[in-house]
């Protein structure tokens, strides 16, 4: 049994069908990368197995550990290991650093966390998460957070968005640090070399799973314009 | 018990040392009502205080050069449920000189009270004030609270007021501060409050930036629940060249309260600059759900965005929430 099952999922919006029966699959300790182009609905079903406002299943399961979780509020799916790490993390005016770091759950090594996402704690500890960080700094913030909550599933929405690219490896050892520990990574980015570092691959096209298995072979897919749905058609912009 | 134990426990109930008040080397004025109970001065203050008719009047002034190492407490309130205190106040500091002032206002009974505050305020040429006043109110929001200062900053001159009404009923408060700042000065005016029920949150004011690079910020933050409502009014005003000003208000409406914000900037000089933001709303959705995704409930959340955004916040969210305890991991 996969740690998160997602089963003939459908959502959609007033104008159009976001996700049309899409199946997914993470296992614990395991990367599993969502690549896709702007507007096929990753964001979308991140939304939905965290269980954000506004985001229910029109069709379809979404279960942890075996368990249906669709009627669970977002705090409560929080509560029993699943984690969402934000394309872009909200701002908080009087909230340090330290504290944000902090939610939720004692016992934390709030340097330890900063260290691991290349951040030195004596220069960040005390900054408060408001607007005078940088979106890089924010970013890197948000993953430091995600990993004093140490999450059993942890959904990372384009994880490298806004940092510079001499730091990207210093992500992907975060990223690996979750998988180390067991962790499941429902892993969203557009980066290639990203995906390469999961176990496996999927490409969401217009709502639907159009290829999965191998991240190599689903990354050449995807740069390829090699899409069974759309031969290319809608997969072939806005990637990096 | 006594009118200046009630006071003292009341300051103790806020987490403020009392020993402050028996402190020899920091300077004091207490006062219940009209009536004053205690007064230490030291040296380099001059603090003259006499009961009025309706009140306090206090004339406080720190000479040239003088800065004093430890805060002038000012600790004033009316403990009954039914009362009226007036402070007068004429504080001047000399030129270079320095001043940190702690006021501490307790109404925890109040039904019908009134307080009321008039202050002429100086700050001669390269003085500092940091005048801090925190307000501590009862749950029943019979207390109408109306602060009213004018304030003249000399060049290089500093004035920083930080008021906070954020525990208790605000009742009503109309506050209506004038600063003006000369040459290089720079002054920060900040106020939070949190009104409930059907609290009335009136705040206006007006900062005009006189002097060549005079900097200036007013900053709000109100939070407002249930029927309150909340007016704000941010003035500020650059009339010389390389003055510098800003407006910053936000507030968080909840339930069926209501809030206004009127930034105005008024420019007369071609090399001034004034800015402003305002933002008012219900909670960040945002900000709301990226709690809730670190296991904080809707309601442990909304506390901490209200706490953070008026400095109030309530530590024990930090750790310790309803989540189960997670395996810390070694990285």
């Amino acid at each position: 049994m996969a740690l998160l099952e997602i089963d003939r999922l459908r959502f959609r919006v007033p104008e159009r069908v976001v996700l049309d029966g899409v199946d997914l699959t993470v296992e614990a300790g395991e990367i599993h990368a969502l690549v896709g182009t702007n507007g096929t609905g990753k964001s979308t079903l991140a939304y939905l197995v965290m269980g954000c406002e506004g985001y229910r299943p029109g069709a379809g399961e979404i279960r942890f550990d075996g368990r249906p979780i669709d009627a669970l509020p977002l705090h409560e799916r929080a509560r029993l290991g699943i984690t969402l790490a934000w394309q872009e993390p909200a701002r908080f005016e009087g909230l340090s650093v330290g504290d944000f770091l902090r939610l939720g759950k004692s016992g934390v090594d709030a340097q330890d966390c900063l260290h691991h996402v290349g951040l030195a704690p004596t220069d960040y500890l005390n900054r408060m998460v408001d607007k005078t960080l940088s979106g890089g700094e924010r970013k890197r913030i948000e993953l430091a957070s995600v990993l004093a909550l140490a999450p059993r599933l942890v959904i990372l929405d384009e994880p490298t968005a806004g940092i510079d690219l001499l730091s990207i490896g210093e992500i992907i050892g975060v990223i690996r640090t979750f998988k180390a520990h067991g962790a499941g990574v429902l892993l969203i980015t557009h980066r290639e070399e990203i995906t390469r570092i999961a176990d496996r691959a999927s490409q969401l096209c217009g709502g639907r799973i159009v290829c999965s298995g191998n991240p190599e072979i689903v990354a050449a897919n995807y740069r390829g314009r090699a899409c069974l749905r759309c031969n290319g058609e809608e997969c072939h912009d806005e990637r990096n | 018990m006594s009118e200046i134990d009630g006071l003292l426990t009341a300051l103790g109930s806020q987490g403020v040392d009392r020993a402050i008040l028996a402190d020899v080397q920091t300077a004091h004025v207490m006062a219940s009502g009209q009536r004053l109970l205690s007064l230490r001065r030291v040296p380099g203050l001059t603090l003259a205080a006499e009961e009025s008719a309706d009140g306090i009047v206090a004339d406080i002034r720190v000479a040239r050069g003088t800065r004093l190492a430890h805060p002038l407490h000012l600790c004033f309130g009316v403990l009954p449920s039914v009362g009226r205190q007036h402070i007068r106040m004429h504080l001047v500091l000399e030129d270079d000189a320095a001043l940190d002032i702690v006021a501490h206002c307790f109404f925890p009974n109040a039904e019908r009270v009134e307080h009321l505050m008039d202050a002429v305020i100086e700050v001669g040429a390269g003085a500092r004030l940091a005048y801090t006043e925190g307000h501590y109110h009862g749950p029943y929001g019979g207390v109408t609270v109306v602060p009213r200062a004018t304030v003249k900053v000399g060049k290089r001159g500093l004035y920083r007021s930080d008021f906070s009404l954020t525990t208790g009923r605000v009742g009503k408060l109309d506050i209506d501060y004038e600063v003006e700042a000369d040459e290089e000065a720079v002054v920060e005016l900040t106020a939070r409050v949190f009104g409930h029920g059907n609290d009335a949150i009136r705040i206006r004011e007006r900062l005009v930036l006189a002097g060549r690079a005079a900097r200036g910020l007013i900053k709000t933050r109100v939070a407002v629940e249930h029927d309150a409502t909340a007016e704000i009014v941010g003035i500020t005003e650059g009339n010389a060249a390389q003055a510098r000003g800003h407006v910053d208000c936000m507030e968080i409406v909840k339930d069926r309260a209501m809030a206004s914000a009127q930034p105005l900037v008024k420019v007369t000089h071609p090399e001034a600059k004034v800015t402003h933001e305002a933002a008012i709303g219900s909670v960040d959705h945002h900000q709301l759900e990226t709690l809730m995704a670190h296991g904080l409930s809707p309601e442990e959340a909304v506390d901490l965005i209200v706490g953070g955004l008026l400095g109030t916040r309530d530590e024990s969210r930090i750790a310790g929430t309803g989540r189960a305890e997670a395996i810390v991991w070694k990285k």
